[in-house]
């Protein structure tokens, strides 16, 4: 059990008022709060140890590169890779799916090659791969899903063929909440040969993670969304992939020696990291990957899964609520799609925020899914470690509003 | 003040009876120009078909999918545009447009359409209430290229 009164003291935003209401921060799928362990060590780094990494002979730099090395080597405990090498530095999820589409899949797709994907998928596991395809003449499949939005295996195992090349699926949906079989995909693509990028936005936050385990070929995050700071996104890939892949951006600490007319690269996971990297960010995420090992990544998905159930169960017998992915919590994480009676989710969100009620109105980055559910957009309750039942009963609560000021009234003729 | 007061200014009635039952929201049988437009951020989507006589806009439809403002704003817009040339539809543009940013006073009439006057004090709003002005804009622009 999580000491809920502990933790939210952690986070001073929580206790911040939003047009007169007390903050219901609902909007965790799109970023989290931060608690004062990571602010403060984002602090702390910039008051005691800001010099550039791998450069510099004093102290300050040898401290900093100190402190993102053992970031990584947190990072790869975290997420049970076997070595700190495994693990690349980004920006954040889209750009570490990206660099994979911009080396291996350029380098090993040729027309007429498969990737597989599903309809769940967020643009940024959608689009890399359009381009990609497009310019290697390969082709894009995908598997099918049911009216709840679970992935359908025997549609995967139709789909999966001896053309695939990659398969690159959401480990949760960040707009269903579905949690994707990843590692019966990963069996499947295997046994064909091909790889499996799980893009773990949703889940590395929400779920125990182990990419052994998952036996994933690469795993792509985001730190912003795992309580850590913005700009930091984490790229895993198996060690004798990443050997072989070619640089991604080409400039500094990427290299080995430099000629003028050319140059050897650096091994992975420098070769992939060129330019200064956004180090400060990146020692405040090892404070939130401590935040996280305090707690127990066991212990915030049970919390979420008992809120998630009661959400469901709130919002499932509220008079208009339209709910959206898997009806079983277990199938899911604690993210919450759903429409309003008739209105439209922007109007209805904006209700909610006048009420301190944050959550997300619109298409999530997923279109495609839009059209597959049939509707312009949707509402998003997405919770996380901090959130409350009460915050739940805040969000029914908070839709009679919306009631009041679009859905009774009638027309004037 | 309650959250119904608060946000009374830019739900007004004249605005959620035009979302609730909007005006010429269907296909028009002979249009001679059509245009669409969205926004991507909150999925707006609208719809504009117009049919000229002479040089008159006879009449004019709009329809979509999205939220109450933008919804409304293109019902009234299809009333307002009714048998003005295309002239006299460019002030109107310009006159609600400058309303939707500014919430100022203009002097002009704009009937129905003065109840989206509060939306600009939502800001994130105004992008909503200005997108069927947009296709309007665009399907203009189609039809004098047309000429």
């Amino acid at each position: 059990m999580l000491d809920m009164e502990r933790i939210r003291a952690d986070f001073p935003i929580l206790s911040r008022q939003v047009h007169g209401h007390p903050l219901v921060y609902l909007d965790n799928a799109a970023t989290t709060q931060k608690p004062r362990q990571v602010i403060r060590a984002l602090v702390e780094f910039y008051e005691q140890h800001n010099a550039n990494v791998h450069r510099g002979v004093h102290t300050l730099s040898q401290e900093a590169t100190d402190l993102y090395e053992a970031a990584r080597e947190h990072t790869a405990r975290f997420l049970g890779a076997e070595r700190a090498e495994e693990i690349i530095f980004t920006r954040g999820t889209t750009e570490s799916i990206n660099l994979v589409a911009q080396t291996w899949a350029r380098d090993n797709l040729g027309p007429g090659d498969e990737i597989v994907l599903t309809p769940l998928e967020h643009h940024s596991n959608l689009v890399p791969w359009q381009i990609v395809a497009q310019e290697r003449g390969a082709v894009l499949r995908f598997i099918d899903v049911d009216g709840e939005g679970r992935i359908d295996l025997d549609s995967a195992r139709q789909l999966i063929g001896q053309r695939t090349r990659l398969v690159a699926v959401a480990q949760m949906s960040n707009v269903l909440g579905t949690i994707a079989p990843v590692q019966a995909l990963a069996a499947l693509a295997h046994a064909q040969g091909a790889l499996i990028l799980v893009d773990g936005a949703q889940s590395a936050p929400h779920l125990p993670v182990n990419v052994q385990a998952l036996d994933c070929d690469f795993f792509a995050c985001s730190a912003h969304k795992m309580l850590g700071p913005t700009g930091v996104g984490v790229l895993y890939g198996r060690r004798r992939l990443l050997k072989q892949m070619a640089p991604y951006q080409a400039g500094g600490s990427m290299i080995a020696r430099v000629e003028l007319e050319h140059s050897t690269y650096a091994p992975a996971p420098t070769r992939f990291e060129a330019g200064t990297p956004n180090f400060a960010d990146v020692a405040a995420f090892d404070a939130a990957l401590d935040y996280l090992d305090a707690l127990g990544m066991d212990a915030v998905r049970e919390h979420e899964l008992a809120l998630t159930r009661y959400a469901l169960r709130r919002l499932a017998s509220s008079p208009g609520v339209t709910l959206y992915g898997p009806r079983n919590a277990e199938q899911r994480g604690a993210v919450i799609a759903f429409n309003y009676r008739d209105l439209h989710p922007h109007d209805v969100g904006m209700i909610l925020d006048h009420q301190g009620i944050a959550v997300r109105a619109g298409h999530h980055c997923a279109q495609p899914l839009m059209r597959l559910l049939d509707v312009p957009a949707v509402l998003r309750a997405s919770f996380y470690l901090y959130n409350t039942e009460a915050e739940v009963d805040a969000l029914v609560g908070g839709l009679a509003a919306a009631d009041a000021l679009l859905g009774r009234r009638e027309p004037a003729a | 003040m309650s959250v119904e007061a608060e946000l009374d200014e830019l739900y007004r009635d004249v605005i959620v009876a035009h979302y609730r039952r909007p005006h010429h929201a269907a296909p028009l049988a002979h249009a001679d120009v059509s245009a669409e437009g969205m926004n991507p951020l909150c999925g707006d989507e609208v719809r504009v078909e117009l049919r000229f006589e002479d040089e008159r806009l006879a009449e004019g439809a709009a329809w979509g999918r999205g939220c109450a403002i933008s919804q409304a704003s293109a019902s009234m817009m299809t009333d307002a545009i009714e048998g003005l040339t295309a002239g006299e539809t460019e002030r109107l543009l310009g006159a609600v447009e400058q309303m939707l940013k500014t919430g100022a006073e203009t002097g002009e009439d704009l009937g129905d359409l003065d109840a989206l006057r509060g939306v600009a004090k939502f800001p994130v709003r105004v992008k909503c209430a200005l997108l069927p002005w947009k296709v309007l804009r665009e399907a203009l622009d189609e039809h004098q290229d047309q000429r």
